[in-house]
């Protein structure tokens, strides 16, 4: 059985950015296991641009932002395997993986960062009627195909949902040369970025077609065509209205979930809210010397985001691992009128060294409205915005100030308020 | 005078713009954050402009396409045009990030680069 003190579950830019941060800070026996043939994870798929804006202040594709980190990782001479699945993980943080190369072999580590990112919710999640034929695939397994294999999954294109990879993907196969038809939305507003909206529909005359869905889906060996009806105000489909698109594909962007397995057989605990871990400041589980950062903890916009959670993890792992990290009593975070989730779930205010931010969605779009911090019943503070959409993660600055003015504070809550 | 609504695409927090416009010409913009929200919108009503992705084959290379950029943004009617010229290249592995795939794609004065590794198939 092999020995590390820091090993990495993921190879996608959650794990490099982690890897790379605990290299930074002295952890010389790192491993990063990757269970594709090369380390980038999703990145190496989203060929667009738009990465690394934040971070590197330059606009890049995602090969070129998952180049950037895996060049930092040889300069550090991080060791990572790729082909390489981790199939299970325990509390005492021993797990066993498989590859072609090593078959399966065990390994005990110090400390474990998951970072094994998400999925995306498939059509069995959707309950759709209609046929079982083939032309339905995930909007990712779309871009897979198109970007890395340089196949076309089909011609006449209908997406449902509106989620960036969906938006990503009409502009996508449209410049491939096929006809994206429509993309359909059951919410009244896009789950994706303003941006793409204006980039990749309405630079391509693509109709956005929200409040509407998909009612049933016809073909005999492949897709004949797909039925679509506007929904009322409790998303339910008035069928009087249904009508007809003919098309052979249709690509599916309703939503990823973090990929848990894994973090379940370690005993994480899980939020419901965002199907991923419930983390402290560090992004420690319940788990002592168990991280996670990335889509797998919750599902972010940016690749930049992930990035600087990576950070916080693989820094966080790194005083673990030096034993400098403290459990102390709690202050949780709670998610409270008008917001869906917050991360982290709660924190060590003795870990807190200088200032920390809270990331969270809103449950609906609000305009000119507030959102305020309270530390307890006390506002601390109260934040004007033209516009909060749940499409895009937002964030508060807690100030160690605040942390030390309330130091008897049980509970911080973020609320939407009118005013 | 007339109003135009824009949403910048600078960047991913997509700003939303008002420009004021007059005799065709950009008067006043507001609602931006930083000083790409201007020139987006002067060079979105003027002449809009876009960084094209693309992917190009790639003979006897892992992964079998490359993905490739226009190093600079060209005008979006030329889109199409480029994807085109694209078509008819085939690259030959191995092919490095910011290797020239293609130079003055459509007449726009652009390269087209390479923007991920492709090794090399091993063939024996």
């Amino acid at each position: 059985m092999q020995e590390f003190d820091l090993v990495i579950i993921g190879g996608g830019p959650a794990g490099l950015g982690a890897a790379v941060a605990a290299s930074e800070q002295g952890i010389k026996n790192i491993l990063i296991l990757e269970r594709e043939n090369k380390l980038g994870g999703i990145l190496n798929q989203c060929i667009h641009n738009g990465f690394g804006l934040q971070l590197f202040k330059e606009e890049l594709t995602g090969p070129e932002y998952a180049q950037r980190f895996i060049k930092m990782i040889e300069s550090k001479e991080i060791r990572y395997k790729t082909n390489t699945m981790v199939i299970d993980l325990n509390r005492d943080k021993l797990l066993t993986a498989v590859s072609k190369a090593d078959g399966i072999f065990t390994i005990q580590a110090k400390a474990i960062i998951l970072a094994m990112g998400c999925r995306e919710r498939p059509r069995g999640a959707l309950n759709i009627p209609g046929t079982r034929c083939s032309g339905i695939f995930t909007a990712g397994t779309a871009q897979k195909f198109v970007n890395i294999k340089g196949m076309m999954p089909g011609k006449n294109i209908v997406i449902l949902g509106s989620g960036d990879i969906g938006l990503i993907m009409a502009r996508r196969m449209t410049l491939e040369g096929a006809h994206v038809n429509a993309v359909v939305e059951l919410m009244p507003y896009s789950a994706g970025l303003t941006r793409n909206i204006v980039q990749c529909l309405d630079d391509y005359d693509i109709p956005l077609m929200l409040s509407h869905t998909v009612t049933n889906i016809v073909g005999k060996d492949r897709l004949e065509g797909v039925f679509i009806a506007p929904v009322d105000e409790n998303r339910k489909p008035i069928l009087e209205m249904e009508k007809f698109i003919p098309c052979d594909t249709l690509l599916l962007s309703v939503g990823l979930l973090p990929e848990n397995e894994l973090s379940k057989k370690a005993s994480v605990k899980l939020s419901p809210l965002t199907s991923g871990a419930e983390v402290d400041e560090g992004r420690e589980t319940n788990i002592d010397g168990i991280f996670a950062c990335g889509n797998v903890l919750h599902v972010h916009d940016l690749v930049d985001h992930v990035t600087e959670e990576s950070y916080i993890a693989g820094k966080a792992a790194a005083k673990f691992l030096k034993g400098l990290r403290k459990r102390s009593y709690v202050i949780d975070v709670i998610a409270s009128e008008g917001i869906r989730y917050a991360v982290p779930k709660y924190i060590n205010p003795v870990n807190i060294e200088k200032d920390l931010e809270l990331s969270f969605r809103v449950k609906d779009i609000c305009k000119d409205h507030y959102v305020s911090v309270y530390f307890d019943n006390a506002r601390v503070t109260h934040h004007k915005k033209k516009i909060l959409t749940p499409g895009e993660m937002q964030t508060v600055k807690i100030t160690s100030e605040m942390l030390s003015t309330h130091s008897h504070c049980r509970a911080i809550s973020i609320r939407v308020e009118k005013e | 005078m007339e109003q135009k609504a824009l949403v910048c695409i600078g960047c991913p927090l997509g700003c939303r713009l008002e420009v004021t416009i007059e005799n065709s010409e950009v008067l006043h913009v507001t609602g931006q954050s930083c000083k790409k929200g201007w020139a987006y919108a002067f060079k979105e009503y003027t002449n809009p402009t876009r960084i094209l992705t693309t992917t190009v084959v790639v003979e006897n290379g892992y992964p079998e396409v490359a993905s490739v950029k226009t190093e600079k943004d060209i005008p979006k009617n030329k889109l199409f045009e480029c994807i085109k010229e694209l078509k008819e290249v085939s690259l030959t592995a191995p092919v490095h990030i910011n290797d020239i795939v293609i130079t003055n794609v459509a007449n726009t004065g652009v390269n087209v680069i390479a923007t991920t590794n492709c090794e090399a198939l091993d063939t024996k």
